[in-house]
């Protein structure tokens, strides 16, 4: 501890005089190829020198060639990969703890969509040169994730959303043509199929609603779908309205009437993979990683992925994805910067959803016809994305998830009317967004 | 007053000399009037030897306590609304944060005060019959008990963590527990089966705790002491419930206080097993880690420090009510020392009669 302290010193006292010197040059010399934001930038972003990358555990081993490719062009400029555990809370933590000691041993942090306005409230990210990164070319939801009161604080890495996986084997002999597109036609296509015998047992349709972030993906899907919105513009909360109780009470009824199974009130994203994997279930809203998992099961070549179904035509899903951003506390900035160019650029992107189908945030790379070949559900990952609502983007995110998650526990579990439990939703947020 | 006039600084180290050269000197030098003057130099060098001691333990246990109850008078850092950034610093409220817990969160606090109680007696009560019982098959001489002790000790070894994601599967809605049920329970849906769950693993997890140092209780009791009461014609329940039981008890009463205090700041089991938030198995220790989670450390430390003072209360009351001796006999406090004496006098006392 106490060495690799006493060295990470001394190579820091180092490299801020090779930094120094560097950025001097730099900005003498003009020569740092942005044009005129690199002057501004320059003056906030200084250093140059080793830093880390932070993520989650690489379960792919992408990330880390990645980072050798870069290392071994900037020998002088290495990037460490530091991995957290898997789970997004102990992620988000881990990151929270390394700022309020102002520790610098974190640089960039891979952080989830949904942590970007308490990071940058709390200042632990630093504001970064919009100019300096191509977010025209990315999907324009995704790159709305990585701001906060319209300054961007993050640079989407990758994006996901969630699609309607459907056994194609059974709607084709239930004399069903194509995916549906609402609700009522979701529903409707169960019915025919139930009647087969061999979907007996079978289920319609699942999510996530187990009470953790899952639910609150799944309810803001539904009221999204359903023309309805969690908090309005200016972030202020607006779930009391027909439309969101129409999202509501789709998910309520189809608890109600067994269209989603009772046992998916326990279900996370492995459980309804799973159950729909094993045959269980005719309609699946996952992410698209289920993707390649089922292609590998009993069900290869049975089904096929569509965008969300909605009320009144295609629905709406919740973004997922992984932004980059920097540690307000990290030395070597004008590094970490070029470094997030250089993670987030259309190069690594394709590189990622190739060998890690990671979707990436780039529009052009949807339309790409070798790519769209090996990942057949590409086209409509890109509709889902486009479609993609985020979920509310407010400080206390925490806070507002749990009591997203509460209400709508409450109203599926027959505890609350759905009227009641959006009612009492409106308030507690009002509450934790009066500040 | 002759003996006075020796310089304390000599006396500082004079008794263990002393005693050391003239071994076969009579104890004139341990006179009534001599005797302060020597503890009290005895007592200086004590203080010396103890002092790296009670500095580990001040930074490692005093200092954080305080800087809990410090913490805990603080208030949440406040939003900016012009700039949208987080304040600095953060307001002392003095004791809002307490009151705060028992007006505005209180259903939340008591329901998880209640939670935490009712899992502690449910999982502590079935835990004690288990082990004793464990203890006692393990006591027993016969073939494999090698195997059966291992056996019984692999739930304890296994990390809290892994056994709630082993549980997890286990209670999953089709897991082994509903297929041998031949009925779907959604146990690790929010509702009285989670305290099922909850309960059920824990009590698998930790009997052998109480097993293990019920049976250490057990194999110090001398095989005389049967073989008497048999010899008088009383019966196994009888030997069960007057030798058995009485001789076990200082470390029952050990085992159970540590079982105690292990239940009361739960956390990991339900927070594994069931969920975060899930209302009917939030423990103290949940609310605490859930308010640190979302930044706001001082409430989070006032849930610590209630916390904290209950799980101490009810230390307290063990060790006081019941005389658990967790300090051990050589510890020298008055009762301590007297209290288990006494109680194995009077066992073999009725022992015997």
């Amino acid at each position: 501890m106490k060495t690799s302290t006493a060295r990470a010193i001394q190579c820091s006292a180092a490299l801020t005089a090779v930094g120094l010197l560097l950025t001097a040059c730099g900005s003498s010399g003009g020569s740092g190829g942005s044009g005129g934001s690199a002057q501004a930038a320059t003056a906030t972003f200084k250093g140059r020198g080793p830093i880390t990358y932070v993520a989650g555990k690489d379960t792919t081993g992408t990330v880390q060639t990645v980072i050798n490719r870069w290392n071994k062009a900037h020998p002088k400029e290495k990037v460490t990969f530091i991995q957290l555990p898997t789970d997004a809370d102990s992620q988000r933590q881990q990151m929270i703890q390394n700022a309020e000691t102002k520790s610098d041993a974190y640089t960039v942090l891979a952080t989830d969509v949904v942590w970007t306005s308490e990071f940058a409230a709390h200042q632990w990210i630093e504001p970064l040169p919009a100019d300096r990164f191509p977010l025209g070319k990315m999907l324009k939801p995704v790159v709305e994730t990585g701001q906060y009161r319209g300054r961007l604080y993050a640079v989407p890495a990758s994006s996901n959303g969630g699609l309607l996986f459907y056994r194609t084997d059974l709607l084709k002999k239930a004399g069903v043509t194509g995916p549906p597109s609402t609700w009522a036609q979701m529903t409707a296509d169960c019915a025919k199929v139930e009647k087969l015998p061999e979907a007996k047992s079978m289920s319609c349709y699942a999510g996530q609603f187990q009470k953790y972030e899952g639910l609150t993906v799944n309810f803001a899907e539904a009221v999204n779908s359903a023309g309805g919105r969690i908090v309005d513009a200016d972030g202020k909360p607006d779930v009391d309205t027909p439309q969101a109780k129409k999202g509501l009470d789709f998910l309520v009824k189809s608890f109600k009437d067994g269209t989603i199974p009772k046992e998916a009130i326990t279900y996370q994203e492995e459980d309804g993979r799973q159950a729909f994997q094993s045959g269980k279930l005719v309609f699946l809203n996952n992410w698209p990683y289920v993707y390649s998992l089922a292609q590998k099961s009993a069900i290869k070549g049975k089904f096929a992925v569509a965008p969300l179904p909605g009320l009144n035509g295609p629905g709406a899903s919740s973004l997922g994805g992984a932004n980059l951003a920097l540690s307000s506390f990290a030395k070597n900035k004008a590094t970490a910067l070029d470094f997030m160019k250089f993670f987030t650029s259309e190069e690594s992107s394709t590189y990622f959803l190739e060998n890690a189908s990671l979707a990436s945030p780039y529009a052009d790379l949807y339309d790409n016809a070798a790519l769209d070949k090996q990942f057949p559900y590409l086209p409509d990952l890109k509709q889902s994305i486009t479609k993609a609502v985020p979920r509310p983007r407010v400080v206390q995110y925490g806070d507002v998830t749990a009591a997203v998650q509460n209400e709508v526990y409450a109203a599926l579990t027959g505890k609350k009317s759905s009227g009641q439990a959006l009612k009492d939703l409106q308030a507690d947020l009002q509450k934790l967004t009066a500040q | 007053m002759a003996d006075t006039a020796i310089p304390p600084g000599t006396t500082a180290h004079r008794p263990g000399t002393a005693a050391a050269r003239r071994p076969g000197r009579p104890p004139a030098s341990a006179s009534p009037r001599r005797r302060p003057r020597a503890t009290a130099g005895a007592g200086r060098l004590a203080a010396l030897l103890v002092s790296p001691t009670l500095l580990v333990l001040t930074i490692v246990v005093l200092y954080p306590t305080l800087m809990a109850l410090d913490e805990s008078l603080y208030g949440v850092k406040g939003l900016d609304p012009k700039t949208g950034f987080i304040s600095d610093t953060e307001p002392f409220v003095g004791l809002k944060n307490y009151t705060d817990i028992l007006t505005q969160a209180g259903d939340r606090f008591w329901n998880a005060f209640w939670n935490t109680t009712c899992f502690t007696v449910v999982t502590v009560s079935l835990e004690t019959v288990i082990g004793v019982a464990m203890a006692l098959i393990m006591h027993r001489a016969f073939r494999g008990r090698g195997l059966v002790r291992a056996s019984i000790l692999v739930p304890w070894a296994i990390p809290t963590a892994i056994s709630g994601l082993l549980w997890k599967w286990i209670f999953n809605a089709d897991g082994i527990a509903n297929v041998l049920l031949g009925h779907q329970v959604l146990w690790t849906a929010d509702g009285f089966s989670a305290k099922v769950a909850v309960v059920i693993a824990d009590v698998w997890k930790t009997a052998p705790f109480i097993g293990l140092l019920v049976l250490a209780g057990l194999q110090v009791i001398p095989r005389e002491v049967y073989e008497a009461a048999r010899l008088d014609g009383a019966s196994a329940l009888q030997q069960f419930r007057r030798i058995t039981l009485p001789l076990v008890k200082p470390a029952l009463l050990v085992a159970v206080l540590f079982r105690c205090l292990d239940a009361l700041r739960m956390f990991d089991l339900p927070y594994i097993l069931i969920g975060a938030q899930k209302g009917s198995v939030e423990t103290l220790s949940m609310l605490a880690q859930n308010e640190a989670s979302n930044v706001r450390f001082g409430p989070a430390s006032a849930y610590a420090v209630l916390l904290f003072l209950y799980v101490f209360l009810i230390a307290l009351a063990f060790v006081r009510l019941l005389g658990a001796d967790i300090v051990g006999d050589a510890g020298g406090t008055k009762k301590s020392r007297s209290r288990p004496a006494g109680m194995l006098g009077r066992r073999a006392r009725e022992v015997t009669a």
